[in-house]
């Protein structure tokens, strides 16, 4: 693989660094990607904005150089919404962790899929509440140890990208921290989309999910992730049996519909006329 | 001024048009009764004058839309009723912290829960003070009659834009249902500051040296907006002397600008022996007593009203208790505002509470007995 370039310094703010995430965190992979996808795609750093819940992985927009919304708990969607209909012409990307996006933010979520908003989600699933020291979350697998289920969770987990098709999600996608440069193309794609996008990225808490569920350090998580994960491409070639345990990795639907809040905008214009 | 013509409106449609003819271009809203004439308004008016009406999910999303449209320039409103006004409230502490305007409009009915639906109360003047958790500032406005939902709709706004710091509207169910005769300025000769248009060099999000505009996302000035407590440069910090200099700070907004944001209005005897002090649809029974006791029977009996119970008037109603021997406080609750009225009479006066939370006004004949005990 060739080595991965320096980050664009302008993208970053430098003078906060060192982040706040534990060595081995895969906050800053996901992040770097997103700043990579952001340069590469040719946006001007001033039309693009970067909105964020609550969780670790929502600590990112902090980071980033350009005009940064970190939120409440849950709601980054729904004040995303607000901006992206006050101001259309704005790239939205709204960083949420699974916690943040599936639990508490859940409504918002759904209904922003409904909607069908031209903002670009990306969800760091580490199936775990990091932040706060490793409760389960709504993606977090069955069976797996949190700190509020020492037995293991006996709850199912959402399939993130099934529940954002069936809302009405236009695209969706999944990647993992340990192949940041097909994270990044995802990103760039999503971004293209016009419509609700949605980018589950896979990423490691080793603090708090990675520990008590005897999953190694961060290199045996990102080593563990790559293994489980396999491209929808060579999926489609593989049966039941060979995907058991399997990962589907890759733009899983991308397609056209009307988008809100280009449609609303055009429905006063007519009004006006 | 433009000459004003007479229209026959409703407090919750006055609100609305106020709104309008602020420069509200942005509505987020949940349907919930007694408000949802505001939302109905607005999702004609809106599209109509080029803003954006959008019907959420829930008030949380409501709340968090508005403030997002706020980011983005707009001047922005959302109205609800009890139960949709608590789920407002983490977003409401969020606008506050991280100082970004916009105007909440609470149509009350009778709580707790669910409670009377289509009834009237005044039973969340402590929740509007105290409903978002944190040591927080405030401004709540309570109209008298739809006239007052109208101007006091764009004071709101004014004044949430200026001090960057949302503003409530804590209107009446009898207000806001109630129709009465308004006059309407000509729509454009409405006074709307805009302060944000002009940005000196070395602009920054939360100045240290006090009030600055709110620069919109997306012009090229990038700075981080959180509900963390944060630097002048919006960036986290949990530094004991910087955060007790922000929380001064948004406490410090409302001091400097006290004297526009606390509207009160005395009617009746220069030397009054009893006083009433009262607010939102109260003041119009009140009014009714000090006509018949005053203007007819030239007893000393006055009434202290107020527009804006947040903060509290506290300057007003010192003065006052140092005239009277007894002041008079009709609330239809349990008995909120009386405790602050209690609190700066010191001692002056003897402050007597007159309570109703059956989900009825409190009439004149109520009062006038009350007030009458009271007389010399
Ligand atoms: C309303 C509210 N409830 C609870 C919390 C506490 N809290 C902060 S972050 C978090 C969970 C974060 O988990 P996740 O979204 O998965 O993000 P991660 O930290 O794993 O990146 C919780 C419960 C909060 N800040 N606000
Ligand atoms: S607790 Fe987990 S998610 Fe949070 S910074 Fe540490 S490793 Fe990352
Ligand atoms: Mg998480």
């Amino acid at each position: 693989m060739a080595p991965i370039e320096q980050l664009t310094q302008d993208f970053l703010r430098t003078k906060k660094l060192p982040h706040i995430w534990c060595p081995g965190c895969g906050n800053g992979i996901v992040t770097a990607a997103l700043v990579r996808a952001i340069e590469k795609a040719g946006y001007d750093q001033r039309e693009v904005v970067i909105v964020s819940g609550i969780g670790c992985s929502s600590r990112a927009a902090g980071y980033l150089n350009f005009n940064t919304l970190h939120t409440t708990h849950g709601r980054a969607l729904a004040f995303a919404t607000g901006l992206k209909m006050a101001r259309p012409e704005l790239t939205l990307f709204v960083i949420m962790g699974d916690g943040d996006c599936s639990a508490i933010g859940g409504n918002h979520f759904i209904h922003s899929a409904r909607r069908n908003i031209d903002l670009n989600a990306i969800v760091i699933n580490n199936h775990i509440y990091g932040m706060t020291g490793g409760q389960h979350s709504p993606l977090t697998p069955t069976g797996k140890k949190a700190t509020t289920a020492p037995g293991g969770t006996l709850e199912r987990a959402f399939n993130l990208l099934e529940l954002a098709r069936g809302a009405g999600a236009t695209f969706g996608a999944r990647g993992n921290a340990a192949q940041p440069r097909q994270l990044e193309k995802m990103i760039i794609q999503a971004a293209r989309h016009k419509g609700f996008s949605v980018l589950e990225a896979l990423s490691t808490c080793p603090i708090a999910y990675g520990r008590k569920n005897r999953l190694g350090g961060a290199v045996e998580m990102l080593k563990g992730m790559k293994d489980s994960s396999i491209a929808i491409e060579r999926a489609k070639e593989m049966d039941e049996a060979e995907l058991e345990g399997k990962i589907l990795n890759g733009v899983l639907f991308s397609f056209d519909a009307p988008e809100f809040s280009s449609q609303y905008h055009q429905s006063i214009k007519k009004g006006q006329d | 001024m433009a000459e004003a013509k007479p229209v026959l409106m409703q407090g919750n449609e006055a609100c609305a048009l106020g709104a309008l003819n602020a420069g509200v271009r942005f509505y987020a809203g949940y349907p919930i009764t007694p408000s949802t004439e505001i939302a109905e308004q607005m999702a004609v008016l809106l599209p109509e004058n080029g803003g954006v009406f959008i019907q959420m999910e829930d008030e949380i999303a409501s709340m968090a839309a508005v403030i997002g449209a706020s980011i983005g320039g707009m001047r922005t409103l959302t109205a609800t009723s009890g139960p949709g006004f608590s789920l407002k409230q983490e977003n409401l502490g969020y606008a506050i912290m991280a100082e970004i305007p916009c105007v909440v409009v609470n149509v009350q009915r009778v709580g707790p829960s669910t409670g009377v639906p289509t009834a009237p109360a005044q039973g969340d003047v402590m929740q509007a003070r105290w409903g978002t958790h944190g040591d927080h500032p405030i401004i709540v406005f309570s109209p008298a009659s739809v006239y007052e939902a109208y101007y006091l709709t764009i004071a709101a706004v004014n004044l949430s834009q200026k001090l960057r710091q949302p503003v409530i509207i804590l209107l009446d169910e009898v207000i806001g249902h109630m129709r009465e005769k308004v006059f309407i300025p000509e729509a454009g000769k409405l006074l709307v500051e805009k302060i944000s248009d002009h940005v000196p060099a070395d602009w920054k999000p939360y100045d240290e040296k006090g009030l600055t505009p709110l620069v919109p996302f997306g012009f090229g000035h990038y700075y981080h907006v959180t509900g963390l407590f944060h630097d002048q440069y919006g960036f986290p910090t949990g530094d004991p002397p910087q955060v007790e200099r922000a929380l001064d700070r948004l406490h410090a907004k409302l001091d400097r600008y006290r004297d526009e944001i606390v509207l009160t209005n005395y009617i009746g005897h220069k030397e009054p022996r009893v006083a009433i002090v009262t607010y939102g649809c109260t003041v119009r029974s009140a009014r009714s007593v000090v006509k018949r006791a005053f203007w007819q029977d030239r007893l000393p009996v006055g009434l202290l009203s107020l527009q804006t119970i947040w903060p509290f008037p506290a300057r007003e109603v010192e003065a006052l208790a140092k005239q009277v021997d007894v002041i008079i406080v009709p609330e239809m609750n349990m008995g909120q505002l009386v405790g602050e009225v209690d609190r700066y009479a010191c001692g002056q006066a003897k402050v007597i509470p007159l309570n109703r939370y059956d989900g009825e006004m409190i009439t004149p004949d109520q009062m006038f007995e009350l007030v009458g005990r009271w007389l010399p």
